[in-house]
C-alpha cells in the first residue's frame, strides 16, 4: 500500500499543474450554468491536446495506456486549482472497446476521447425509466440500415452531440432484454428532433429529449451484435455509475474549497451548524476521493464490469447531496433571496445525482441481490 | 500510487482474519468463556501483533501502521475481547520516547477520552481512564509530564476494576492523587509532532476497528435477513430491508476506503497531515459504525434488542472505538479550527 506518488506520476503532475495554472478557463461551476455547457467543449478539446486526457486508454485511439491512477493525479489537480472537472464520458469508451468490433472502435473512439465529435446516450424513454429494457424506440432494417422511431429522454447534451449512443428494439418478439440492441446514430439528419428540457435549477444545456421520426442509422454502425444491446447498456451503465470514471470528485472537490474559503474568510459571521455541514462535507468529499483513489488502484488487478458501481453510486450520490446541502446551509437566506444564487443552484441540481444513471433504489435493489446476496422472491 | 494490499499485507490480512474467527466469541455466552478467551490472547500475543509499533532498533516501529490497521480491523470484525490497540498504542508512544514498553502498560486517558492525560505535579489531580488493558486488576497507565517545550513519560498504577460499555475490551477508571513515577532512561522528548501522529496512530486503529465491527455485523445480520422468515418468506426478500442493509454496505465500503489512508499516513506523512487524514476517516467512520450497528440491531427486531443477541456486542464496541481519541463531533470540530480558522475554545 503505497499512496505517494511514484517518480513518473510526480513528473506527471508536475507537468499538469503547470499546464492548469496557464489554461484553466475560469468556467462557472459545472452544473449551474449553461456557460458551463456552451464551452465544455473548448475545455476537453484543450485538455486533450495538452495530454492530459484519455489517459487511460489505448493509445491507438488517442489515449496514453497509463494506469487508471493518473486520473486520480488529474482530478486532484483541477480540483486543487479550481479548474473544471474532466469531461465525464469514460463509460461510453467502456462500453465500445468492451463490445464494438475493431472497425467500429476506430471509426469512433478517437473522436470521442479528443473532444472532435460530441456524443449523447440514446437510453430512457418517458416510459423506460427505471425498467429501461421496457423500451420501445425501434430499429426496423431497410437495406443497409435501420428506421429508427422512437422517444429519449434524459439525453444529456444531445443539442450539441453528432453522435448518439442509441438503444433501440430491434427485435420485437423475443423477451424485453433480448430484442436490444445499441447504435451509432448520426444527429444531424432529418427524423431528429430536439425538445430541450429545464432542469430545476434553470439550466437548459444539460438534459434534452430527443424524438427519432424515420431518423436512419447505417447497419454497420451497430455497435455489439444484435440483440446484444442489454448487456451494452450494463456496461455502460456500471462504469457510468463510478466515481472514478465520471471524474465527479473535482467537482465535489472545487465546491468544498470554496465553501471553506467563504466560512473561513469570516468565521464568526456563520453559526456552528453551518460551520459543521461545511466540515462534513470535507470528510465526504475526501472519503470519496480516496475511495476512486481504490478502485482504480484495484483496476491494476485488471477491469471488473461488475456490480460495485452500484456501492459507488449511492457514495457519490451522498457525497454529491451533502455537499449541495452545505451550499445551501452556507448561503442561508440569500439563496431563497435571488433565485439565480449559485449554492441554490448547487443544491437543486444535487438533488438529480440520485436519479441520473439509475435511481439510488434501484442501485440498492443491485447491492441487495447481486453483492449482499438477499434472497428474491 | 497503488493502495492495494502489498501480498504480505494481503496475507496478513487472511491470516489476522482466520484467527480472529476462529478463537473470537460467536456468541453472547462465548465471551463467559475463559478458556477461548485466554487461547485467544495466547495467539495473539505469539503471533507478535502486540509488539508491532516496538522499536526495530533504529528508533522505527517494527511494522507500519497499515499492518497494525489490518489487525485492528480483523479483531473488530470478529469483535475479539483481547487487548490490541490499548497495548499498541502505549508501545508506539514509548518508542517515541525512547524507552522499551512497560509490560502491560496502557496509556492514560483524561475523562472525556479525547487525548492523554497530562499531569503537572507529582500525583494525578484527576481521575483517569485505562482502555484496552490486560484485564486483571493491577492496571499501569502512561501520562504525559510536561517538560520545557516537551513531554516526558509519567507511569500510574492502580487496582481498578473494569467496566465499561463494550464487552469486548476493558476500561479502567483510575481515581485521582495517584503517585506518578518518572519512566527511567528516557533518551527523547515527547514533541507536539509525536503527540499528533500517535493521535493519528489511535484515530487510524479506532477507526479500522470500526470497519471491522461493521463488515462483522453486516454479515451477522444478512444471515440472520436470509434465514428469518415471516409472513411466508426470507425478511431478506423485503425492499425494505435490503435497502437498509445495502445502505449498511455501502458505508462499509466508504468508511474502508476513508480508513486506509491515514494508517499509511502514520509513517509517511508530517504530523499535521496525517493527523488531518485521521481525523477525516474516524468521523466518517464514527457516523457510518453507528447507522449499521443501529440497522443491524433494527433488523434483528425484538430478538436484536436482547441481550443474548450479539449484534449489541458490536454495537456497544463502536460506542468505545467512537469515543476513543473523539468522536465525531469531535473530529467536525477539530476540522473546522483546522480548515475553517474557527477557533473552539481552549481546545
Amino acid at each position: 500500500m503505497d499512496f505517494r506518488d511514484s517518480p513518473e506520476e510526480a513528473a506527471f503532475r508536475s507537468r499538469l499543474r503547470t499546464w492548469i495554472a496557464a489554461n484553466n478557463p475560469g468556467l462557472p461551476v459545472s452544473s449551474t450554468d449553461d456557460e458551463y455547457w456552451v464551452r465544455q467543449a473548448e475545455w476537453h478539446t484543450a485538455l486533450y491536446d495538452a495530454g492530459f486526457f484519455g489517459l487511460s486508454w489505448p493509445k491507438r485511439f488517442g489515449g496514453h495506456e497509463l494506469p487508471s491512477v493518473f486520473d486520480v493525479i488529474l482530478d486532484d489537480e483541477l480540483a486543487a486549482a479550481g479548474a473544471p472537472p474532466r469531461p465525464s464520458l469514460g463509460y461510453l469508451v467502456q462500453g465500445i472497446t468492451t463490445h464494438a468490433s475493431e472497425e467500429i472502435q476506430d471509426r469512433f473512439l478517437p473522436g470521442l476521447i479528443s473532444g472532435r465529435e460530441r456524443w449523447c446516450q440514446g437510453f430512457s424513454e418517458p416510459d423506460a425509466g427505471s425498467d429501461l429494457a421496457s423500451l420501445r424506440t425501434t430499429a426496423t432494417r431497410d437495406g443497409d440500415d435501420y428506421v429508427l422511431h422512437g422517444h429519449k429522454i434524459w439525453t444529456s447534451y444531445s443539442d450539441v452531440a453528432e453522435w448518439c449512443f442509441l438503444l433501440a428494439r430491434t427485435d420485437p418478439d423475443v423477451p424485453k432484454h433480448k430484442g436490444l440492441s445499441a447504435f451509432a446514430v448520426p444527429m444531424h439528419q432529418p427524423g431528429v428532433e430536439q425538445y430541450p428540457l429545464r432542469m430545476i435549477n434553470g439550466i437548459t444545456k444539460e438534459f434534452g429529449q430527443v424524438v427519432f421520426d424515420g431518423a436512419r442509422v447505417a447497419a454497420a454502425n451497430m455497435i455489439g451484435k444484435p440483440g446484444e444491446g442489454w448487456r451494452v447498456a450494463m456496461t455502460i451503465v456500471s462504469h457510468e455509475r463510478e466515481p472514478g470514471e465520471v471524474g465527479y470528485v473535482a467537482r465535489y472537490a472545487k465546491t468544498v474549497k470554496d465553501l471553506e474559503a467563504t466560512v473561513r474568510a469570516n468565521p464568526d459571521a456563520f453559526r456552528s451548524d453551518q460551520r459543521e455541514a461545511v466540515a462534513w462535507a470535507h470528510v465526504q468529499a475526501e472519503m470519496l476521493r480516496l475511495h476512486v483513489r481504490r478502485r482504480l488502484s484495484e483496476r491494476l488487478d485488471g477491469l471488473d464490469h461488475g456490480p460495485g458501481g452500484s456501492i459507488d453510486k449511492i457514495l457519490m450520490t451522498w457525497v454529491e447531496q451533502t455537499v449541495g446541502a452545505a451550499a445551501l446551509s452556507v448561503a442561508g437566506a440569500r439563496a431563497v433571496a435571488c433565485g439565480d444564487d449559485v449554492a441554490l443552484k448547487i443544491y437543486l441540481y444535487s438533488r438529480a445525482q440520485s436519479v441520473m444513471g439509475g435511481t439510488s433504489q434501484i442501485q440498492k435493489n443491485i447491492i441487495a441481490t447481486r453483492i449482499l446476496g438477499l434472497p428474491v422472491t | 500510487m497503488d493502495t492495494r494490499d502489498t501480498p504480505e499485507q494481503a496475507e496478513l490480512r487472511r491470516t489476522a482474519s482466520r484467527l480472529a474467527h476462529e478463537l473470537g466469541p460467536r456468541t453472547v455466552a462465548d465471551l463467559d468463556d475463559r478458556s477461548r478467551g485466554e487461547r485467544l490472547a495466547a495467539a495473539i500475543r505469539s503471533a507478535g501483533w502486540l509488539e508491532l509499533r516496538n522499536d526495530d532498533g533504529d528508533g522505527d516501529p517494527l511494522a507500519s501502521g497499515v499492518e497494525a490497521a489490518i489487525i485492528a480491523e480483523a479483531l473488530g470484525e470478529a469483535v475479539a475481547d483481547v487487548p490490541f490497540a490499548g497495548p499498541i498504542l502505549a508501545a508506539d508512544l514509548a518508542r517515541r520516547a525512547g524507552v522499551p514498553a512497560t509490560d502491560g502498560a496502557v496509556v492514560g486517558f483524561a475523562p472525556d477520552l479525547i487525548g492523554a492525560e497530562v499531569v503537572s505535579g507529582s500525583q494525578t489531580e484527576s481521575p483517569i481512564v485505562a482502555v484496552d488493558h490486560a484485564g486483571g486488576s493491577r492496571v499501569a497507565a502512561y501520562v504525559l509530564v510536561p517538560d520545557g517545550a516537551g513531554y516526558r513519560l509519567g507511569l500510574v498504577e492502580a487496582d481498578s476494576a473494569s467496566d465499561g460499555a463494550d464487552l469486548t475490551r476493558s476500561v479502567a477508571s483510575l481515581p485521582a492523587g495517584l503517585a506518578v513515577r518518572p519512566v527511567a532512561d528516557q533518551t527523547r522528548m515527547l514533541t507536539r509532532g509525536d503527540l499528533d501522529t500517535w493521535a493519528a496512530l489511535g484515530l487510524s486503529l479506532t477507526s479500522a476497528d470500526m470497519v471491522g465491527l461493521m463488515r462483522g455485523v453486516l454479515d451477522v445480520t444478512v444471515t440472520y435477513a436470509t434465514d428469518r422468515r415471516q409472513y411466508g418468506v426470507a425478511i431478506g426478500t423485503f425492499q425494505a430491508v435490503q435497502h437498509l442493509l445495502a445502505e449498511a454496505r455501502c458505508l462499509l465500503e466508504g468508511a474502508f476506503s476513508a480508513a486506509l489512508y491515514p494508517a499509511w499516513a502514520v509513517d509517511q506523512l508530517e504530523p499535521a497531515e496525517a493527523l488531518a487524514a485521521a481525523r477525516v476517516a474516524k468521523a466518517y467512520c464514527a457516523r457510518a459504525a453507528r447507522t449499521v450497528c443501529e440497522t443491524a440491531v433494527q433488523v434483528h427486531g425484538g430478538i436484536g434488542n436482547t441481550w443474548d443477541c450479539i449484534v449489541h456486542v458490536h454495537l456497544r464496541r463502536a460506542l468505545l472505538s467512537s469515543q476513543w481519541f473523539g468522536d465525531d463531533a469531535e473530529q467536525l470540530r477539530q476540522i473546522e479550527r483546522t480548515r475553517l480558522g474557527v477557533r473552539h475554545g481552549l481546545s
